[in-house]
């Protein structure tokens, strides 16, 4: 791990006797970019108000490239901030926008015009600046915000759920082009999202986060390959789960609806005839007997939703539902409700969960 | 088949009525100092009289200080109520009816009392002392309004988020209330001038008492004392006072523009 730039200790904020973040740890490096995952409520805005400098912690201190800043003002922190409303301010056109903190800096209006229009070239919207912000579109308002928050080259960006004020597509395109110019300039930044596929898609790490504390923090493929809790299973991507009994012990035998199937291992503590519950990604399923698939199970169809590209079909086993996708293939006709049908996996697919 | 417009219109001109008759009386009045004919000899006279000119002219110079003065008490005050003391908000806001509660002369008895030119604040010791004190007085009385005004003013904004977006940046809390906040309730910020304004002109009571030549004690003076002339000042006066509502009519057309949008 490269050099620390950015470490939180032991954070903790109380409002009244009401803890909404408990003695929160984590350190990343400069030019990554970290979301902050997690339901809401879970604190995580309350997390980057606090580096941000609006709100004080209760206890603990946030670093950046080894200073203290837990108890600068907002305006010493050099940082920079995009907010899900945007946040422009109505009375200045696009330009005094985007230079505002380069005047409180005291530059020139020279140089203060070719840095905006650096800007507005880096964000896409060249020759916008005399525009107002009511003239400009929900997605073209919030790039102006990000050019408006990296424009005085802060040593940080933050994002307080800067896409959700905005319609699905423009989501997705704004996602990218966010991650686009964080790369490009190399800008340290954190992201709070309580949109997993967000946090995903263009994160290097993500903080999961739970009423108040961490549940995991890793690149977007472990956490969601490898989740840590039960927690981070089902908030991160879908997850099946299969309640199944123990029919023998000694063999790692379990039934599910009648069938009897061998696992590689049970949770220690499983004596024949305890109840216990496997855990399974969507992806992990297939229909039909696939080679390398030592798990088969017979099922029925109790729905089929056809999603173009992707099939995804809901299978009965007794009173047990599993989610999967299958791809879909021109030549055969998608499976139909109540249709018998055979689905497999591979045992070393089961995700075994802490709670 | 369509509703009748017969009586809503005829009530509202029966309302209306109430108001314009004794208004549209008053103008034909004022027109009538030369006998036999309509003419404008009483705004002549009135608009010649050298104490108008005095009297409106101090009027309207104590109205300016009252509105600097209000504005830099009301509009930072709003502002830190809002941001860091909202539930201070209801008790500032009966704090800010009490001058229409209060009369005017319980308000000026008091200043005598307090500020007389043997107490320890001689503020009445001298016509400039006294010029200042009435300024105050006027700020006091202006103050429901200007600070209903400004108050709406900053609900249209996100007073809050603004703030912090200009905090990150550096600004310290003068720079955001001059260039951010101040900026955008400006209009409202005007539209509580113009009522102070129009509350200076036509004031008596404490112009009276505290015994300065204000354009509201002339206004007495003329209208005890002629017959025309007090027509044609109180059309005037509601001139002055109309043209200043117009003006904050007119004004809320450039009130800042929303720009919350999805796409
Ligand atoms: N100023 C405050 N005073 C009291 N409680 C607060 C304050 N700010 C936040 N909270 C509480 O702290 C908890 C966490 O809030 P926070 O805004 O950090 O959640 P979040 O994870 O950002 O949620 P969301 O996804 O809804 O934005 C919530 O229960 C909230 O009610
Ligand atoms: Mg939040």
């Amino acid at each position: 791990m490269a050099a620390e730039f950015l470490r939180v200790e032991k954070l903790t904020k109380r409002f009244g006797n009401n803890t909404v973040v408990h003695g929160v740890d984590f350190a990343f490096a400069k030019g990554e970019f970290i979301s902050l995952l997690g339901p809401s409520g879970c604190g995580k805005t309350t997390i980057l108000r606090m580096i941000a400098g609006f709100e004080t912690p209760t206890s603990g201190s946030i670093e950046v490239e080894g200073q203290d800043i837990t108890h600068l003002k907002p305006n010493q922190r050099q940082l920079g901030m995009v907010f899900q409303a945007y946040a422009l301010f109505p009375n200045l056109n696009v330009g005094d926008n985007i230079g505002f903190g380069l005047k409180i800096a005291g530059m020139g209006r020279e140089e203060r015009r070719a840095r905006t229009d650096e800007m507005l070239r880096l964000i896409g919207l060249p020759g916008f600046e005399k525009r107002f912000p009511y003239e400009m579109s929900g997605g073209q308002q919030q790039r102006v915000a990000l050019a408006r928050a990296i424009a005085p080259r802060p040593r940080m960006l933050l994002l307080d759920e800067p896409l959700s004020a905005l319609d699905a597509k423009i989501r997705v395109s704004l996602r990218e082009e966010i991650r686009a110019i964080q790369l490009d300039l190399g800008i340290t930044t954190v992201f709070v999202t309580h949109d997993q596929e967000e946090a995903l898609s263009i994160s290097d790490r993500i903080v999961v986060m739970n009423a108040g504390h961490i549940e995991q923090l890793g690149a977007p493929h472990e956490v969601y390959n490898k989740p840590a809790t039960r927690f981070v299973a089902t908030f991160v991507g879908t997850l099946n789960t299969i309640e199944a009994s123990v029919a023998s012990a000694a063999n790692h035998q379990v039934t599910i609806d009648g069938q009897t199937v061998a696992l590689p291992s049970l949770p220690s503590g499983a004596v024949d005839g305890s109840a216990i519950s496997l855990t399974l990604r969507p992806e992990v399923l297939s229909v039909g007997n696939r080679p390398g698939n030592d798990i088969v199970l017979a099922g029925t169809v109790a729905d089929v939703t056809f999603l173009g590209s992707v099939i995804r079909l809901r299978v009965a086993l007794g009173q047990n539902t599993l989610s999967l996708d299958t791809f879909n293939d021109q030549r055969t006709a998608p499976p139909t409700r109540g249709e018998p049908v055979t689905i497999s996996l591979a045992s070393k697919d089961l995700l075994i969960l802490g709670e | 088949m369509k509703p009748s417009r017969f009586w809503p219109w005829f009530t509202l001109l029966l309302g209306a009525s109430y108001f314009i008759i004794p208004l549209i009386a008053t103008f034909e009045f004022s027109l009538r100092m030369r006998r036999g004919y309509y003419s404008f000899d009483a705004y002549l006279s009135v608009f010649s009289d050298p104490r108008f000119q005095a009297t409106f002219g101090y009027s309207v110079v104590i109205g300016i200080f009252a509105i600097i003065v209000g504005v830099l008490i009301v509009v930072p005050a709003v502002y830190f109520v809002r941001l860091r003391l909202p539930w201070l908000r209801p008790f500032v806001e009966f704090l800010t009816l009490l001058p229409l509660i209060i009369p005017a002369i319980v308000l000026v008895y008091g200043y005598i009392r307090l500020y007389n030119s043997s107490s320890l604040i001689p503020f009445t010791g001298s016509a400039l002392g006294t010029d200042v004190l009435l300024v105050f007085a006027y700020v006091t009385l202006a103050l429901p309004y200007m600070y209903r005004a400004v108050d709406t003013g900053m609900r249209t904004i996100d007073v809050q988020t603004l703030t912090e977006a200009a905090q990150i940046m550096g600004a310290n809390s003068a720079t955001i209330i001059a260039r951010v906040i101040l900026p955008n309730v400006l209009v409202a910020v005007l539209s509580g001038a113009f009522l102070t304004f129009a509350i200076v002109i036509g004031e008596f009571t404490i112009a009276s008492l505290l015994n300065r030549p204000a354009f509201g004690p002339y206004l007495q003076n003329i209208g005890a004392n002629r017959a025309y002339e007090p027509a044609a000042l109180a059309i005037i006066s509601f001139i002055i006072t109309w043209g200043a509502m117009g003006m904050i009519n007119l004004l809320a057309r450039f009130a800042p523009r929303t720009s919350a949008r999805t796409d």
